[in-house]
């Protein structure tokens, strides 16, 4: 006689798909799926219904047209006569370059800022607070457009350069002309260069690379790489016989010997800007534009920078320093050895959102007439062709791709320096 | 003992000399100025550029602050003045601008006679709010809460009073449905059923019920254009429905990012993470262009109200993230007692977990306001009259041609004030929330 009964076998009731917990997340979820999908197709059907209506229907044919409109500051060549995806290339770069330049001078100027306002001295730390209240409470729109004013209206007009007593004249032994179209650089040049590559033929993507820059940039990697073997090898020779090798020497002149044998082999010089006619010629032409938006989102930025580095370094506490004085560290090594790979760890992450957040107002760029990818293809494009679904489509897929790259690389970042419990 | 002590020792002091007054140099202003200010060479020479910096600023701001022209009708007026009291025209402010027009910066182009309704919203908004902000508000100013909703939009574009009445009934017809029909049909059978009436009612009812109660019984207010919204109003008006409705959304995006249901979850992550990954622009174009074509076709709502839209949306995914990691930031141990006192999902996160997790995220749901309200300016590049879209409309007068910078000290002091106002009462909150004894 078997002591086992078979459970009774449940039978499945309807009601079970909303009163038995087994069931129940499957139904919500189910029923969720659904919602989601009608309200898609709905808004997707009255798009079509819509468009349809308007005689527009979805293409991208138009982004092989002609863009027919000019950009004034651009990192590769074009004209009015290339495509629509070329003109969206060209503002690409443009949003990519200032928010590179924004991020660099941003970190910079929110590091500085935010150990200051640790300072010790009262009043240094007062007008370091001053700064941030002061940026990060007013709309970074308007810093953009203030700077944009204040460039315009401030600065020289080119005309003021000429003349036998100019009412203007240009800064840094007569390189930078700082006037009221825009700033204007030395530009490096090569009497022996090596010449560029050309990248994809002739496609719209397609630009050149100089092969001067690329192998400047080789040759300074080796360096450095040279330096920092060596620099390895010194610390491998103090560990093994208690004395440390004479290096700095041998160092700086594997560091500065084969760039500048490089550069002179080149015919490196530089380009001046000059005054010829109604504007200066030669150099770099950074405009008004570029430089207000550089200006404006940097200091907007570097305040909310200042802020996060004033946190993380507060974040270490006083007794991890402490603790590091009494094994006898020197001030130093508490620092590079202690203090900040912890405090970097706080750091990090927000300030790498803060890059992110950087890139995205710089699509405020707009604002001031600077051609990045929100003035060509969010801008002129859009109007012109009318395909607002297309162009705004476009837009938000280039910038999720660069964000998306960044939360990527931020999430490699905080993986590497996680905490290890245990 | 005592006795051959007293033989060596000539003279032993049995009480204790009085405290003496610190050394001058180390208290008082001058103390203060040797540990602040003068500690060391280097300290010294900071200090002196320091105040060098803040003299040369002050120098180039202060006069121009002050030495400026309040009176006058144009541009060219108050150079004429300033050149006639100061000899230059330059470095002077001509606040007559200010004077002029800062009731269009404030108010757009709303009449002047109909000022009292945004202000009315205004104070009634503080009302509102202040059970919310302040713990000695007495509870009974809830009922304003529950009411602002439906009085503020009515107060600011006007019209019949009895749509806003309507609506609101549709929320009592949600609120007393599911709580009256849980006894006959079960509680999700009451959910599902107050919220199919309180839709048909919104949908199909109010409409024609409105329309015929205002024909009967035309109380009402001068209805207003939404073009004529403008200036610091608009901003105030974006700024505080985004906030006010992201809030609810955001708290849900939350709870379904952090759920265990995998297709809730991807929705959730999903509209997150993109609307977090493109610009606000990019949304405001949306908002300016194409949501008009994602709605069935003939509809054509307002512009005002398709930026406000765009702007929750934008609003919420940060406040979704925001609360996540006060969600994150709580102890296992408050859900597994949740768990453990047999309250159901709902019943924990309501008595347990959102109490706290919104605490915790306080200063960050704070920090999203102030990015909220500052990012309202942007619609002026989607041409709404913002304060910074009306500089270009006060430009675009002949008399005010080329003045720039009164109006963006003007707009910039008030978003300051503003802004600086409200992360000052953040952190005050989080000081009266605390209740850890660190």
């Amino acid at each position: 006689m078997t002591a086992l009964t078979e459970p009774p076998k449940e039978s499945f009731r309807l009601s079970m798909l909303i009163y038995d917990t087994r069931y129940r997340s499957m139904t919500i979820q189910v029923v969720a799926l659904i919602g989601f999908m009608l309200v898609a197709a709905w808004l997707i059907n009255n798009t079509i219904v819509n468009l349809n209506a308007l005689g527009k229907p979805v293409e991208f044919g138009f982004f092989t047209e002609p863009a027919s409109y000019d950009i004034n500051q651009k990192l590769i060549e074009y004209d009015n006569q290339d495509s629509h995806m070329r003109a969206s290339f060209v503002g690409l770069l443009n949003t990519l370059l200032v928010a590179v330049l924004g991020c660099a001078t941003a970190t910079i100027v929110g590091v500085l800022v935010g150990v200051l306002r640790l300072s010790s001295n009262w009043l240094v730390s007062r007008i370091m607070a001053v700064y941030v209240e002061m940026f990060r409470n007013v709309p970074v729109l308007l810093w953009i457009v203030l700077a944009m004013a204040i460039l315009i209206e401030s600065l020289p007009r080119p005309s003021a350069f000429r003349g036998d007593e100019p009412d203007a004249t240009m800064k840094v032994f007569d390189s930078v002309a700082l006037t009221n179209r825009g700033v204007y650089i030395p530009e490096p040049l090569f009497t022996r260069s090596l010449g560029n590559i050309h990248l994809f033929g002739d496609s719209a993507l397609r630009f050149d690379i100089s092969i001067d820059l690329i192998v400047f940039l080789l040759i300074l990697g080796g360096s450095i790489y040279a330096a920092r073997r060596i620099t390895a090898w010194a610390n491998a020779t103090q560990e093994r016989t208690g004395e440390r090798p004479r290096i700095w020497h041998i160092n700086l002149a594997v560091l500065f010997l084969p760039t500048i044998a490089l550069l002179a082999a080149l015919g490196f010089h530089l380009g001046y800007p000059s005054l010829q006619g109604f504007n200066f010629q030669g150099g770099i032409h950074m405009r008004n534009s570029l430089i207000a938006l550089w200006l404006a989102l940097s200091l907007y930025t570097a305040a909310f920078i200042a802020e996060i580095v004033r946190g993380g370094i507060l974040a270490i506490s006083g007794g991890q320093t402490e603790a590091a004085a009494a094994l006898g560290l020197r001030p130093r090594r508490i620092t590079s050895l202690v203090v900040l790979p912890q405090a970097l760890r706080v750091i990090i992450p927000p300030l790498i959102s803060h890059y992110l957040n950087l890139t995205k107002n710089s699509s405020l760029a707009i604002a001031v007439g600077y051609m990045d990818i929100t003035g060509t293809l969010g801008g002129i494009t859009m109007n012109q062709t009318g395909r607002e679904l297309e162009c705004v489509l476009l837009l938000m897929l280039v910038y999720l791709t660069i964000s998306l790259i960044i939360s990527a690389v931020m999430n490699v970042y905080n993986n590497r320096v996680k905490l290890v419990e245990r | 003992m005592s006795s051959t002590h007293g033989d060596t020792v000539r003279y032993v002091r049995d009480t204790m000399l009085p405290e003496q007054e610190p050394p001058v140099t180390s208290t008082g202003i001058i103390g203060w100025g040797r540990e602040n200010l003068f500690r060391g060479p280097f300290n010294t020479v900071v200090t002196i550029v320091s105040l060098l910096f803040i003299y040369y600023v002050l120098a180039g701001v202060l006069p121009w602050v002050f030495q400026s022209v309040w009176f006058a009708d144009s541009l060219g007026e108050c150079r004429e003045i300033a050149t006639a009291t100061w000899g230059e025209s330059h470095g002077h402010a001509c606040w007559a601008v200010i004077r002029e027009r800062w009731l269009q910066l404030l108010f757009g182009f709303y009449p002047s006679e109909l000022y009292w309704r945004p202000i009315l919203a205004f104070v009634l908004l503080l009302v509102a709010l202040a059970p919310v902000l302040f713990p000695w508000a007495p509870n009974k100013l809830l009922w304003v809460s529950a009411a602002y909703p439906f009085l503020m939009p009515w107060l600011m574009w006007g019209g019949t009073i009895w749509s806003p009445l309507l609506v609101a009934v549709g929320f009592a017809i949600l609120i007393l449905g599911t709580r009256y029909l849980s006894e006959m049909v079960g509680s999700l059978g009451a959910v599902i059923l107050a919220t199919l009436a309180a839709v048909v009612w919104w949908l199909f009812l109010v409409g024609p019920i409105s329309s015929a109660l205002s024909g009967a019984l035309p109380i009402g207010l001068e209805a207003m254009e939404s073009r004529d919204f403008g200036g610091f109003m608009l901003s105030i008006l974006i700024g505080v429905v985004a906030i006010g409705c992201s809030l609810p959304i955001g708290i849900v995006l939350a709870l379904g990012r952090q759920s265990d249901l995998l297709i809730v979850k991807s929705i959730c992550v999903g509209f997150i993470e993109f609307i977090r990954g493109v610009p606000l622009i990019t949304l405001l174009f949306v908002a300016s262009t194409l949501l008009n074509i994602f709605m069935p076709p003939g509809t054509d709502f307002d512009i005002i109200l398709r930026v406000m839209i765009m702007v929750t949306l934008f609003a919420s995914a940060y406040m979704a993230e925001v609360i996540r990691g006060g969600l994150a930031a709580l102890p296992k141990g408050q859900y597994e007692g949740a768990d453990s006192l047999g309250l159901d999902y709902w019943q924990a996160q309501r008595l347990i977990i959102m109490p706290q997790a919104l605490k915790i995220s306080i200063p960050g749901i704070v920090s999203t306001f102030i990015g909220v309200f500052k990012d309202t300016t942007l619609v002026s590049i989607i041409g709404l009259l913002d304060p910074i879209g009306l500089t270009n409309a006060i430009r675009a007068d002949a008399a005010w041609n080329g003045i720039y910078w009164e109006l963006f000290a003007f707009i910039a002091l008030l978003f300051f004030i503003f802004c600086f106002g409200m992360s000052r009462y953040s952190m005050y909150l989080e000081r009266r929330l605390k209740t850890d004894h660190s």
